[in-house]
């Protein structure tokens, strides 16, 4: 089972708790305006992997992991569900903790073989990262090109199935940092049960060289970085 | 027989070290306290601290001002004793005691070369005394001139090349620690009589040798006693041992401050101190004679004068470091042989400095890890970095099995015993730059000769690469090693030649007289360039690299078609080279005679210098453009680590520390909000 694969960072220490192994694969169904990985997007340029060679260069780094683990980010993990579940499997018969960075956007409720796929996989993994990035579905699909109802029933979804989640939420001056988005972002994870914690990520302009690139137009051209008291303003709405 | 027990000893365990021995490192084991706690006992600064330290930054601050230098002394040769007594504010200060007897006013120090503190001088707008230009021309001679009275033809066309850079033949060359603990615990006069004692050993059939450690002895104790007379000129009798914690830090700091009015030394580091200070902190304290207040203002104190050492330093210095450290390098920390820590509550007073007084460089706060230290100094030091990124960490783990727990670091990575090892600094050899001489047959790929405008040739004519074939990497593996054993042997006896011409003429007797009489001595190689030289020895190996001629024939650019593994990414195909390289150059320099039956060892470890060393090497096979820097000590070629900070410090952690026992350095930056969004 091959695996498309980005790059990996052996000393990721923002994708999920402690010091962690973090695999970026490759594509992505969203194409949001902020996003700071415009090359895990399409499928080109990807390097493949077994699944056992990548555990194996893990493992050369285990002890750093102690207190950490594995995330699986990229791009979109679960467009390779198949891919994903032999790696995860892997990954916890080496004693790994396991968390998985995604949106959620390829669930799909009536897609039964998926779910059942995805019970597979969650036998295997530790943790959610799940981004929501609008709360409102219009403004979802202006953001990320997609509606947001497959990633709020995701959420639901996990919260059934009792898995552990942690909600990010990348906030954007003008387009999620108002009062009425946060209260509605903070009223949806509240009927969520299994939410671990809340991070708010600011947006940054990081990534912007990595669309110069690809000769890709920068989609937030003169949107600022949040200020550090609407920072704050966003925990205090969003975190509990 | 009874020993003497002295006034300043009461209260202390003794033993080995009180029995006529000098012996720190056994005081320090059977009177230190080890401390597991936290940092909530400490104080921050007092009035006088805050005053005077403003008085500092207002002194600093009209140094800038005036182009970098506020005062230097044009006319006065710097010895121990030359300057009377200096002050910045003499009623604030606790601890006294200036370079000069003016705040700020440089010192002139021509023992290592007359051009050159003549240039230092005239850079800032001075002019030498006449008179002294012409004694140290005329008269007496220096360390520069007697090294280049001995230089080769061979010698300096591997500087004029570059190929040697950074050579301390016109500077001092540092990196000794006196064991200025010494001062503090037996006084002056005990120093002096185990130094006659040793003096009179050395009876009986007159070698070099022994006429050599004769007169050196004799300096030892003539720089004793000038030490005591530039105490005793700032009211201090530092004859018998230190009485309370005041006296050890300002003896200790004495002892400190006549080295570095004796020499100009690239690294003038102060040791390790702080365990044996908190033996005398904590006797005050417990007798009531000071409060933890007064505690931290003397160690406050003591660092405001470690933070003002300067010495007046060329252009061309400044270059090669980059701006003008002193790498006041004080070791902190680290863990006992027998399991306890040799972290004290005074570990933890000299890194509070850093909140009491602010940030800064120097001096060079150099803690001493140990995965086993305290969870309490761990933590505190993790905070206190992301505070300030002031603190340098080294290894103790892997340092402690060799050098035992009384080592310190001198400069940035170099361990020694302190007071037992010294060693001759030997700057570097560009190994990139010698990968392109196998290339072109030791002919300089930058340098022309000035006489027949020819490329430069540095070696003999060793046989150079002739096809326009991609590379053949065992050809070039033949060629580069017959370059590095050619460049070891001159490197080695550059160096003797240097380390010969310093002893005689700008020999460091004050900080001798504060080690051992015989002691270890390193002869301290290092390399440059080994993450470039390795990535183009990985592309010659798995992609194919053509080489470009100019129109004299000389290879001086490549094409390269394919990918090949990068020095950075834990990936053995090509650290494996790196290991090889270091292996390899290091047995070359062992083979040859080390001057002062001196052990070789190597450092890998430019921090700024690999900016310099860039500038002079040309393109290299792994795609560097000729001038663009070299990465700094053992760090992979910058971007070049695309798998994170674990993988490229994995690649690093490869090599071995028993070949490059001087230390491998690798420079490491991360902003405090890459590791993590919590405290």
């Amino acid at each position: 089972m091959i695996g498309y694969i980005h790059s990996f960072e052996t000393f990721g220490t923002v994708d999920g708790p402690g010091i962690r192994y973090v695999i970026f694969v490759k594509g992505c169904p969203l194409r949001c305006l902020y996003c700071h990985n415009p090359d895990t997007w399409t499928m080109d340029n990807a390097k493949q992997y077994e699944p056992d060679e990548i555990v194996k260069l893990i493992n050369k780094y285990k002890a750093y992991y102690v207190n950490g683990g594995v995330t699986i980010s990229g791009g979109e993990p679960l467009l390779q569900i198949d891919f994903l579940i032999e790696l995860c499997k892997k990954l916890k018969e080496n004693n790994y903790h396991v968390a998985i960075d995604t949106s959620g956007a390829v669930y799909d409720e009536n897609n039964e073989n998926l779910i059942n796929k995805l019970k597979t996989l969650n036998k295997y993994v530790d943790l959610y990262l799940l981004d929501i990035k609008h709360i409102n579905n219009e403004k979802h699909k202006l953001l990320t090109s997609k509606g947001n109802k497959n990633i709020l029933s995701f959420a639901r979804f996990l919260d059934q199935e009792n898995k552990k989640m942690w909600i990010r939420h990348v906030i954007v001056p003008t387009i999620n940092l108002d009062d009425e988005s946060l209260i509605e972002t903070r009223k949806f994870i509240d009927t969520l049960k299994n939410v671990e914690k809340v991070e708010i990520l600011p947006y940054h302009t990081m990534g912007i060289v990595k669309y110069e690139q690809l000769n890709i137009p920068y989609p937030l051209k003169g949107v600022r970085v949040p200020t550090e008291e609407e920072i704050s303003h966003a925990k205090e709405i969003l975190k509990r | 027989m009874a020993y003497k027990i002295y006034d300043g000893w009461e209260g202390f365990n003794l033993g080995h070290w009180s029995n006529d021995e000098v012996d720190v490192r056994d005081f320090i084991q059977r009177n230190y306290e080890p401390y597991e706690g936290d940092g909530s006992f400490l104080e921050g600064p007092t009035d006088a601290s805050v005053k005077l330290w403003n008085e500092i930054l207002e002194l600093s601050k009209k140094e800038r001002e005036h182009g970098g230098v506020l005062d230097a002394d044009t006319k006065i040769v710097s010895t121990i004793t030359s300057h009377g007594p200096g002050y910045i504010d003499k009623e604030l200060e606790k601890i006294v005691g200036l370079q000069t007897d003016v705040a700020f006013k440089r010192s002139l120090q021509p023992f290592g070369g007359i051009k050159m503190a003549e240039q230092a001088l005239s850079l800032y707008g001075y002019q030498i005394d006449p008179e002294v230009k012409e004694i140290f021309t005329k008269y007496r001679k220096t360390h520069n001139q007697g090294v280049f009275d001995a230089y080769t033809p061979e010698m300096r066309r591997c500087r004029t090349a570059h190929i040697l850079t950074g050579l301390p033949d016109a500077y001092g060359r540092g990196r000794i620690i006196g064991d200025y603990r010494r001062v503090a615990l037996y006084g002056i006069d005990y120093l002096i009589r185990h130094k006659e004692n040793d003096r009179s050993l050395l009876e009986g059939e007159m070698r070099p040798d022994t006429i050599r450690d004769r007169e050196e002895l004799m300096e030892q104790i003539n720089a004793l006693k000038a030490l005591k007379e530039m105490a005793a000129s700032y009211g201090y009798d530092i004859s018998e041992p230190a009485k309370t914690a005041k006296e050890a830090i300002q003896f200790l700091y004495f002892g400190y401050l006549a080295a570095i009015k004796d020499q100009n030394g690239a690294a003038m580091s102060i040791g390790r101190n702080t365990t044996f200070l908190d033996i005398y902190i904590q006797r005050d304290l417990k007798k009531g004679l000071i409060t933890e207040k007064e505690a931290q203002e003397l160690i406050d104190h003591l660092v405001m004068k470690l933070r003002i050492v300067k010495f007046m330093r060329t252009k061309a210095y400044n270059e090669l470091f980059s701006g003008d450290p002193t790498w006041v390098t004080e070791s902190i920390g680290g863990m006992g042989i027998d399991g306890r820590t040799l972290v004290t509550k005074t570990s933890f007073r000299i890194l509070h400095t850093l909140t009491n007084l602010g940030p800064a460089p120097e001096p060079n706060l150099t803690v001493l890890w140990s995965k086993r230290l305290p969870l309490g100094f761990k933590r505190f030091c993790a905070d206190l970095s992301i505070k300030t990124s002031s603190i340098q960490y080294e290894s103790d783990d892997l340092m402690r099995p060799e050098l035992g727990d009384d080592y310190a670091i001198a400069c940035c990575v170099s361990g020694m015993r302190v007071g037992k090892d010294m060693q001759f600094f030997g700057a570097r050899a560009n190994l990139a730059k010698c990968l392109l001489y196998a290339l072109n047959g030791g002919a300089d790929e930058l340098v022309k000769d000035k006489v027949t405008g020819k490329p430069l040739q540095v070696s003999p004519r060793f046989s150079k690469v002739t096809s326009d074939d991609a590379l053949d990497y065992q050809d070039v593996l033949q060629k580069y090693d017959n370059m590095m054993e050619w460049l070891a042997g001159v490197y080695v006896n550059v160096l003797n030649v240097i380390h010969y011409m310093h002893d005689k003429y700008s020999y460091e007797a004050i900080e001798m007289a504060l080690h051992d009489s015989k002691v270890r001595r390193f002869f301290a190689t290092g390399i440059a360039g080994l993450s470039c030289a390795v990535d183009s020895l990985s592309a010659i190996k798995y992609a194919k690299v053509y080489p470009i001629r100019n129109e004299e024939g000389l290879i001086t650019d490549f094409r390269t078609e394919g990918d090949f593994p990068k020095y950075g990414n834990n990936d053995d195909r090509v650290d494996e080279i790196a290991v090889w390289l270091v292996k390899t150059f290091m047995n070359k320099i062992k083979k040859h005679y080390t001057y002062r039956e001196s052990i070789p060892t190597m450092s890998i470890l430019t921090i700024t210098s690999n900016v310099v060393y860039g500038k002079n090497t040309g393109n290299t096979p792994d795609g560097r453009r000729a001038g663009e820097a070299l990465a700094p000590g053992a760090n992979p070629m910058h971007g070049r680590d695309s798998n994170g900070a674990l993988a490229s410090l994995e690649s690093v952690a490869k090599l071995p520390y028993d070949y490059a026992r001087d230390g491998i350095s690798n420079t490491f930056s991360i902003t405090p909000n890459s590791l993590g969004k919590e405290d």
